[in-house]
């Protein structure tokens, strides 16, 4: 049994962490593909900037004298994300908005992103340099070893505090996404107006109005997945950076535009990365007595070396574009 | 519009002139190679966005290639490999490699014995993974005997303009599969299964250690031009051989430039930049004046990838190092791009200028900010204020900020770039 909690452990447990943070980066990607219809770069900066914010917040708590028994990060959290809600709003209205107005097509707009990013990414370096900082300098992270020997495993089954509030926040966000998009008047013309943009304006959809919205959003749920990666490793100026583009093969996998679709997308890169670099060698090591003693098991039976674990992501995404263009969910399609 | 041209880059010179009063001459000389082989990298973008418009975000995996071409053209023979198994192990992983894609080859043909609809994507999934873990169980010893026995492959030992040379058919060959691949994709697809692609061709030469020594770097890679040791054993001085032997280094970069700009000038002005314009601006009526887009598209996207490539060569056999943890998607992939929209994309001349200019105000962002740090910490300690601390680190990442403050003002007032695109119309 000791081989199956190391599967569990090694497998579900971080496929679920990095499923969470990819899925809640991807809505907010595939909500503005919908929405704007350009893919947004500086999705990732938002992320990282909304980590940051989160982190001086937490300092700001601590400092003050603020003790919890969950770690400080999640309970600045709703603060971090309205702060990074409202810098989303201010980066459209000072890069996007004006090239939109102007009539810019979308591939302008995406390069307008990549400006965007550069220019956070230098902002960031300048104010907190290259180091990394941790969210857990003046508290401790809970780690919770659930016992397995009933189960005849010598292992426990190993899981952070940060890790399982993530996996319920996670849940939270998508459940209240979910309802909102379903249930609410504006909820709705979110959908109406990415199904299509100019119909939705001559039914009376206040656009602008839903535009703003879709940013809220995404820089909410943009800061929210950035805090919650920091807490799970380290805070650095390139957090988000070295994930944007599994980010994005998550948005594209799910079908670009397809708020349901970038969750599967996410979970659905997260667990082939680590099911990937999983050492399958060890799961078969109970095999050993019923085998026959011809056949031995090489040591390492990783399908992708560790190296290689980012480019899982790419090669998922390549055969989907191959296979079915439009991703998993049916994706926009202009 | 030509005065306007001349009056700009009369402007970038008297500005290379002034860094180089400013910084000295030895550092300017080696900035203006690298801007040269930036300029060939901008026009092979120019060629793939501003003439097809194609959206290569994989800049940076083409200048890799290069860079590792040429690294492996020029660099000595390593004897210590020939001498040992290595050879035979590799090219035991190579028919390994062979027979994985002979069976995906045929898996491909199944349908013709009768085997249709689901079998035959169970198959092809089934050939694949046969195919991988028949090439795994051959490269993963040879690799590790290499590295083991002799560290790493080494090169060929030849001229390094053949590195060059072999940097762009490499090149070309990469893109002409990913263009296989891509080119059906609209363009916020083509942008990132390109970033993708490019990051796992990082991923790939980074981990290959046996055959371009990873992170432990390759180095020295010879210069096709004489070196500054060698003139100075020839008894020059120091800086006076540097200075010569960077200008020789710098006039074959331009020589290869020109011949680049010559030749995708002429193509240009010819009935097939005409047809490229109509695929650009729109491809299904082109597709229905009989033109085929799609064979175009890929023919312009590895003609682009070429000159990355040998730019990229030229880059690396410059710096005389083959480091691939130095290749990150800011300076070699968005870098190209902020030059070429700035410059002017679809004009030759503009993609020149944008490279010239961008890769000078990315030089010079770093003293021009430090010397405004410290003069508003100057200020901020004489009215009794904190000072800013760690000016050196700090000023260095304002260049990515700069960079983007560029483009971002670029695509604001002159979203069609400094030299615009000129279309010339018939009366």
């Amino acid at each position: 049994m000791t081989e199956f909690i190391f599967f569990l452990n090694q497998v579900l447990i971080s496929g679920a962490v990095l499923g969470s943070i990819y899925a809640l980066g991807a809505i907010g990607i595939t909500l503005i593909f919908g929405i704007l219809r350009f893919a947004h770069f500086a999705h990732s900066e938002l992320m990282t900037s909304g980590a940051f914010i989160a982190f001086l917040l937490a300092l700001w708590f601590s400092s003050m004298g603020v003790s919890l028994p969950i770690p400080t990060g999640f309970v600045v959290l709703p603060i971090a994300m309205v702060l990074a809600a409202l810098l989303a709003l201010g980066i459209d209205k000072g890069f996007y908005s004006p090239l939109r107005k102007r009539g810019a097509r979308p591939v302008t707009l995406l390069i307008a992103s990549i400006g965007v990013t550069l220019m956070m990414q230098g902002l960031v370096r300048l104010f907190f340099g290259t180091g990394s900082y941790s969210f857990f300098e003046n508290e401790s992270k809970a780690i919770y070893r659930i016992d397995t020997s009933w189960l005849g495993s010598t292992r426990p089954l190993v899981v952070t505090q940060p890790q399982l509030l993530m996996v319920v926040v996670t849940i939270i966000a998508v459940v209240a996404l979910h309802f909102f998009l379903t249930r609410s008047r504006l909820g709705k013309a979110m959908r109406a107006m990415a199904d299509n943009a100019d119909l939705a304006q001559v039914s009376g959809i206040n656009t602008a109005l839903v535009v703003r919205v879709t940013w809220i959003i995404a820089g909410a749920l943009a800061c929210m997945a950035g805090t919650m990666l920091a807490l799970d490793v380290t805070l650095k100026p390139d957090l988000a950076f070295n994930i944007i583009l599994p980010i994005f093969a998550a948005a594209i996998v799910g079908g670009l535009g397809q708020a349901y679709g970038a969750i599967a997308g996410g979970f659905l890169i997260g667990f082939a990365e680590t099911i990937s670099v999983f050492n399958w060698s060890i799961v078969l090591r109970p095999l050993k007595s019923v085998l026959p003693d011809w056949i031995s098991i090489p040591g390492n039976l990783a399908l992708v070396p560790t190296e290689y674990k980012l480019t899982v992501a790419f090669l998922i995404l390549v055969v989907t574009l191959l296979v079915r263009p439009t991703g998993i969910f049916k994706g926009a399609s202009s | 519009m030509i005065r306007r041209s001349l009056t700009l880059f009369f402007g970038l010179f008297v500005l290379i002139l002034l860094i180089g009063s400013i910084l000295g001459a030895p550092f300017t000389s080696s900035r203006l190679v690298e801007a040269a082989a930036y300029s060939l990298i901008a026009l092979g973008l120019n060629i793939q966005w501003g003439y097809g418009g194609l959206f290569n975000f994989g800049v940076m995996g083409f200048l890799m290639l290069g860079g590792f071409a040429v690294t492996f053209m020029s660099y000595p023979v390593n004897p210590d490999f020939w001498g040992s198994d290595g050879p035979w192990m590799l090219g035991r992983a190579l028919i390994a490699f062979a027979i994985g894609a002979g069976l995906v080859l045929a898996a491909r043909q199944s349908h013709r014995i009768g085997i249709k609809g689901g079998w035959k994507v169970a198959l092809t999934v089934l050939v694949w993974f046969v195919a991988y873990c028949t090439y795994r169980s051959q490269i993963d010893p040879a690799a590790a005997y290499i590295e083991a026995n002799a560290g790493f492959v080494g090169g060929l030992g030849i001229n390094p303009v053949f590195g060059w040379l072999f940097g762009g058919v490499l090149a070309a060959g990469v893109a002409y599969i990913i263009g296989k691949i891509c080119l059906g994709l609209r363009t916020d697809y083509l942008a990132i299964a390109t970033i993708g692609i490019s990051e796992i061709i990082r991923a790939l030469i980074k981990n290959m250690d046996w055959l371009t020594r990873g992170t432990l770097t390759v180095s020295p890679i010879p210069w096709p031009t004489p070196l500054p040791q060698d003139l100075q054993v020839g008894g020059m001085e120091n800086l006076t051989a540097l200075l010569y032997a960077r200008s020789g280094y710098l006039l074959l970069t331009l020589l290869v430039l020109a011949i680049a700009f010559f030749l995708i000038s002429r193509a240009y002005s010819g009935p097939w930049g005409r047809m490229m314009r109509a695929i650009r601006d729109n491809h299904i009526a082109a597709a229905s004046m009989g033109k085929n887009v799609t064979n175009r598209q890929l023919e312009i996207f590895v003609f682009g990838s070429v000159l990355m490539g040998i730019g990229g060569g030229i880059l690396v056999s410059f710096t005389q190092i083959f480091d691939p943890t130095s290749y990150q998607p800011i300076n070699h992939t968005f870098i190209i791009w902020v030059m070429v929209i700035v410059g002017g994309a679809g004009n030759n001349w503009g993609a020149v200028f944008g490279a010239v200019l961008i890769w000078m105000i990315w030089i010079i962002s770093e003293p021009l900010s430090k010397a405004v740090f410290d003069t508003l910490s100057f200020w901020s300690t004489s009215i009794g204020w904190h000072d800013i601390p760690d000016i050196e680190a700090r000023s260095a990442q304002m260049r990515v900020f700069v960079l983007g403050l560029v483009i971002t003002i670029a695509l604001r007032y002159a979203p069609r770039g400094l030299i615009p695109e000129v279309v010339h119309r018939e009366k």
